[in-house]
């Protein structure tokens, strides 16, 4: 079966997820990425949405973060303070998902603004969550497109915190997370080093590390055993395009 | 002493609640995380003229995109600004990128412990977040002090206490002992953090119904200043039980505010042109209305036993 690069990255997010893992899930690739891994890999995964939902399983696909139909037949909800306290600063959350405008090298991602703070360029929509989920949870997945933009060489503000200026900047701080883990694009995935620098560890079928270097903004570190990532399985396709998204609204056109 | 009789309830009238507790230049918040967005308030302030207000919510979300549009708002107290499951919220984008809006700027977590303080009644209170970003580089009311017992340096916030909070909910008695189900957000700590509270809900219902289930009272009546009833008082967002969130309105709301002559448009027709909520019901219309209606589903009834 043919597939999108966005099946892919839902696929290979999926196959990151160990069960029973407590996952704080967004809207999007990664609500999608957390329910495959349910349905397919993980069975008792929890999964944790920011508007203080716990244990959700919906019945449609939810569109915002907030879908009512995250809470009917969920486990339990709470308030939006206690998400961020009793959740994410307890640090009982084990996998947070990010995405994000801009991603260095150490995995800091921007959400915030595009040129200066007092006079943007582009004004974004800011932290939310974003930064507690990247300084609580015990790892990060980030799941962003690459390119230039996104991938500059260094970012214009630093919201939700990756190693900041390598590991032991982080752990200098004592953020209670251990920090990225996985940056999956559509051209590959990428891991951090022991400082805590990006390196990417798999392409996609089809791309070539010469694509991948073209698209990042500083030179990007390689593994000596770069591997290729296993195209989504027909089971993966079937799961994504009849049962979770079956109208294509985050899957994008399908080519078969 | 002289006999009291028992004061009578706060219900009033959607104008005469906003008019009476809503100044030019107040703080206020409008509570509700995507769920129980007070959009029948928001449309009356604007209907009214209010000006000069600062506007604080996590989520300016469509709601305070149409108040900037209106004129009202002179500062957003915000964590994240966006259209939830479209994109970008073009009027709070526009009117930040021209210099026309003042911003204070937090995490969820920091404005959620802001508002936790001020419900609580303490000056700040600390998180152990934001000190990883470059916020407080921007916002120097995130501040460091030392823990006293660890000697760790620890983020603060300070309390967040609205001359008016906003909260509208499922249903409430006369006197406005809140029921609120589903998403709970913020909306308790923005009632016991806000100087004044205007509580809107889609019924008022007997005393006997709140008493029938206290577990559910979210908000004591004796925070409240006014209890206004205000079916469908969230469209676009929604009631939990109640009606669906319109999610093509929100997609709608990117297309319109692409151009600022239709953002007036609109507002002529669907804020200034009607009287009140009634009216902006009745213009829905049944179509709208009978697609945004859930299927009940009831939870299993409570046994809270009568012990004489």
């Amino acid at each position: 079966m043919s597939y999108t690069s966005n099946e892919t990255m839902v696929a290979v997010a999926a196959r990151a997820l160990n069960n029973h893992e407590k996952v704080f899930v967004g809207i999007g690739l990664p609500n999608l990425a957390a329910n495959l891994a349910r349905k397919l890999y993980a069975p008792n995964v929890i999964l944790i949405y920011e508007a203080g939902v716990i244990g959700a399983e919906p019945l449609r696909l939810p569109i915002s973060i907030g879908d009512p139909c995250l809470v009917t037949g969920s486990l339990a909800v709470c308030s939006f303070h206690n998400i961020f306290a009793n959740y994410l600063q307890r640090g009982l959350i084990d996998v947070g998902f990010l995405g994000g405008a801009q991603i260095d090298r150490f995995g800091n991602l921007n959400t915030t603004v595009i040129g200066d703070y007092y006079n943007p360029k582009v004004r974004l929509g800011g932290s939310g969550g974003g930064c507690e989920i990247a300084t609580f949870a015990k790892k990060i997945i980030t799941i962003i497109p690459h390119n230039l933009k996104h991938f500059p060489a260094e970012v214009d503000f630093i919201t939700s915190p990756g190693f900041l200026g390598g590991r032991k900047e982080r752990q200098a701080l004592k953020l209670p997370g251990n920090g990225p883990e996985k940056v999956i694009t559509n051209l590959g995935v990428m891991e951090f080093d022991a400082d805590g620098e990006m390196i990417l560890t798999h392409i996609h079928p089809g791309v070539s590390v010469e694509k991948v270097k073209e698209n990042t903004g500083w030179d990007l570190k390689i593994a000596s055993e770069l591997e290729e990532t296993s195209p989504p399985t027909d089971e993966e396709l079937k799961v994504l395009r009849e049962e979770l998204d079956p109208d294509g609204v985050y899957l994008g056109r399908r080519k078969d | 002493m002289e006999k009291m009789e028992r004061q009578p309830g706060k219900v009033m009238d959607l104008y005469s609640a906003v008019s009476k507790f809503i100044n030019d230049g107040d703080a206020i918040y409008l509570a509700g995380f995507t769920h129980l967005i007070p959009f029948g308030v928001a449309h009356e302030i604007i209907r009214q003229g209010k000006k000069d207000l600062t506007l604080c919510r996590a989520t300016p979300d469509l709601i305070y995109d149409q108040m900037i549009y209106a004129g009202c708002a002179r500062k957003i107290i915000f964590s994240w600004s966006g259209n939830p499951g479209v994109g970008m919220l073009r009027g709070f984008r526009q009117y930040v990128e021209n210099g026309q809006l003042e911003i204070e700027e937090y995490t969820h977590f920091g404005l959620a412990t802001r508002l936790l303080a001020g419900a609580h009644g303490m000056n700040f209170y600390p998180l152990n977040s934001i000190h990883g970003s470059d916020l407080p580089k921007y916002n120097t009311l995130i501040k460091t002090i030392k823990c006293p017992y660890s000697g760790d340096d620890v983020t603060v916030v300070p309390a967040l206490n609205p001359d008016v909070g906003v909260v509208h909910a499922q249903r409430a008695d006369r006197e406005g002992n809140v029921h609120l189900w589903g998403i709970v957000g913020e909306q308790q700590e923005v009632a016991f953090a806000s100087k004044k509270l205007i509580v809107t809900v889609e019924e008022i219902v007997d005393e006997s119904v709140i008493r029938s289930d206290p577990s559910r009272t979210f908000i004591p009546g004796f925070l409240v200043d006014a209890v206004v009833e205000l079916p469908w008082g969230a469209h676009p967002s929604y009631a939990q039980g109640y009606y669906d969130r319109d999610n093509a309105f929100y997609i709608e709301w990117d297309s319109i505010t692409k151009d600022e002559a239709d953002v007036k448009v609109w507002l002529d027709e669907w804020v200034f042109g009607l009287e009140g909520r009634n009216e902006y019901v009745k213009k829905l219309g049944s179509e709208k209305i009978l697609k945004l209606l859930p299927k009940n589903m009831f939870s299993y009834p409570v046994n809270y036993g009568i012990y004489l």
